[in-house]
């Protein structure tokens, strides 16, 4: 599968607090949490976000709280793929679970700037940045997590294991 | 090869005579929870499973804690998807009035013993590591899978050593050890690791006080926060236990990524600045740059429990917070509310100018009673500062020890303790 679109960058320990504040953690909606991505970071993300962008990030991104609203509030923000230095655990498995496609590259997130356009390969972790023409290659995902990915997340894939059993 | 204390639980739950930190097992769990935020992307993610019932209801728990009483429309109807289900499935459930925060309440009840395998849906879920188990935090589609299948899958993670040499000064209590700590290897300084803590400094340490240090492994990007268990920790497990319980020791041969070693008794006082856990200083530093505060909260699961209370209430003992300062304090549990009630602390706080409270994460999370306005300033004993945090992203909020916490709830400002004694 290959993404395209636009960067967002962003610096280290982006948190959940800051992807989605606990102010709208009352809600389970998709489409509202959305409208309130990023927004103690970056208050104009969501009105600059376009369907298939990127976001770029230093090391710890998604750290602090387990809330699954924070991958599901960019998924449904039009993100097609983060790439980061490092993820936080528990957002590394969130966004695995829920089928959002997360990549670990440093090179790619020190050569990369705001506006650039990425092109991401899922699959063999390649990365281009289309706007310098630089190239650059993500940790592979372990073939645990990419059948994950391919399965369409976790429920999807437990769900077929379940039917196996059965 | 030897096994660390988290390897070999780990090992045990997949029945496989050794593990090494990098393997992907499927787990069996002993016990799964969610909360109030959590539960209800976990109900729905159970939904899609097309599995009916929960895999044992004895061993899935679901506590209303972040938005209860319910501060708003949206929010009563997520605690009523989760009691709903809580009902439907026989799960264990605790209503509001008798419950509080699950980090406190579940093993104080004895619903997690030495040697479990515990997932969570909230970060937080590490704190009762303390205890010898492996407490992990997870999503909740996460624990959707544990509460359907009692299986999970994981990543056996390497094991960091921490030990604490020499005994505590005074003052310095468990908060201060792992905001130290935190400050030390970063807010990514455990990330995917097991931090396991030991040393002179924790031997007298109730089990109380030992949850505040596993609770903010968190902070540390930990996976889970372990300590070895030892009397202190059978004295708290035996009279509530509600199952058999396991010890672990490491092999002598065991492998720790990493060793980190500390003079207990040179750790001073720590305050962690805004917006970050890891920004710490000592609060002698700190009291120097006369830092005026707006707010203050004694609480959370952190530094809820009764001798938190205890350590703020020997402060404010006879005296009133200071004018144009707010102070809000709120016991984790309703059973530790109740003590509140019997041994005076209540009367105290609030004879001190407290806002005391129904047990609840309250402002913790920047959800209700006590979200911050533009500008201001606050002092909590909980365990986050990031930025809107606790309301508005220009508010600040500095993490502190209880005592602390009260000190400044007194002066108006940061100080030390023995400035307002």
């Amino acid at each position: 599968m290959t993404l395209r679109g636009h960067v967002h960058k962003y610096g280290t320990d982006v948190n959940t607090d800051v992807i989605i504040p606990a102010r709208y953690l009352n809600t389970t909606d998709p489409q509202e949490l959305a409208q309130h991505c990023m927004e103690d970071e970056d208050p104009e993300f969501v009105r600059r976000v376009r369907p298939g962008d990127v976001i770029v990030a230093g090391t710890n991104f998604g750290c602090g709280s387990s809330r699954e609203h924070a991958p599901i509030a960019i998924k449904a923000s039009g993100v097609s793929c983060v790439v980061a230095k490092s993820f936080a655990r528990i957002f590394y498995r969130n966004a695995i679970n829920m089928a959002l496609p997360i990549l670990e590259c440093e090179e790619a997130v020190d050569g990369s700037k705001s506006g650039d356009e990425l092109e991401v390969e899922l699959e063999s972790g390649a990365i281009r940045n289309l706007t310098r023409g630089t190239a650059f290659q993500a940790k592979p995902f372990p073939e645990f997590m990419l059948e994950l990915l391919q399965a369409g997340g976790l429920v999807e894939y437990t769900k077929r294991r379940l039917a196996g059993k059965a | 090869m030897g096994m660390t204390i988290a390897e070999k639980i780990l090992a045990a739950h997949c029945d496989r005579r050794e593990v090494q930190p990098g393997d992907l097992i499927n787990c069996r769990v002993d016990f799964v929870m969610a909360n109030d935020v959590t539960a209800p992307l976990a109900i729905q993610e159970f939904r899609k499973l097309g599995v009916a019932r929960v895999f044992d209801p004895q061993r899935v728990a679901l506590v209303p804690s972040h938005f209860v009483p319910n501060k708003d429309i949206q929010s009563a109807a997520q605690a009523k998807t989760m009691r709903e289900f809580a009902r439907e499935q026989g799960c264990v459930y605790f209503e509001q009035g008798q419950a509080g925060i699950e980090h406190i309440l579940l093993p104080s009840r004895g619903y997690v013993v030495p040697g479990d395998v515990y997932v969570g849906a909230d970060s937080h879920t590490v704190t009762v590591g303390a205890l010898g188990a492996f407490a992990c935090g997870m999503g909740s589609t996460d624990v959707a899978i544990a509460m359907a299948t009692g299986e999970i899958w994981m990543r056996v993670p390497p094991t960091l050593r921490f030990i604490y040499h020499g005994r505590l000064n005074r003052w310095v209590d468990s908060k201060d050890l792992i905001l130290h700590t935190i400050g030390q290897i970063g807010t990514d300084g455990a990330l995917y690791a097991v931090m396991q803590f030991e040393g002179e400094a924790l031997r007298d340490m109730s089990v109380n006080a030992r949850f505040t240090m596993t609770n903010m492994v968190a902070e540390a990007g930990g996976k889970a926060g372990i300590m070895p268990v030892d009397q202190v920790t059978l004295d708290y497990v035996r009279p509530v236990a509600r199952r058999q319980w396991t010890i672990y020791e490491p092999d002598p041969d065991c492998q720790y990524a990493a060793t980190h070693e500390f003079d207990a008794s040179k750790i001073e006082t720590t305050v962690a600045l805004p917006f970050s856990p890891g920004r710490t200083a000592p609060l002698s530093e700190v009291v120097k740059q006369d830092i005026k505060i707006d707010q203050v909260f004694i609480g959370s699961c952190t530094n809820g429990r009764l001798e938190d209370l205890q350590e703020a209430a020997e402060i404010m003992r006879g005296k009133k917070v200071a004018p144009w300062v707010r102070c809000i304090v709120i016991p984790a549990t309703q059973d530790i509310y109740l003590q509140t009630l019997k041994n005076g602390l209540a009367e105290l706080f609030t004879e001190a100018g407290c806002a005391f409270s129904t047990a609840t994460c309250g402002p913790c999370l920047g959800g209700y009673m006590g979200v911050l306005a533009e500008g201001e300033r606050c002092v909590s004993t909980s365990n986050r500062n990031f930025r809107g945090r606790m309301g508005h992203p220009n508010a600040e909020v500095y993490l502190a020890n209880p005592a602390v916490a009260a000190a400044a709830a007194i002066a108006g400002r940061i100080v030390h303790p023995e400035e307002v004694l």
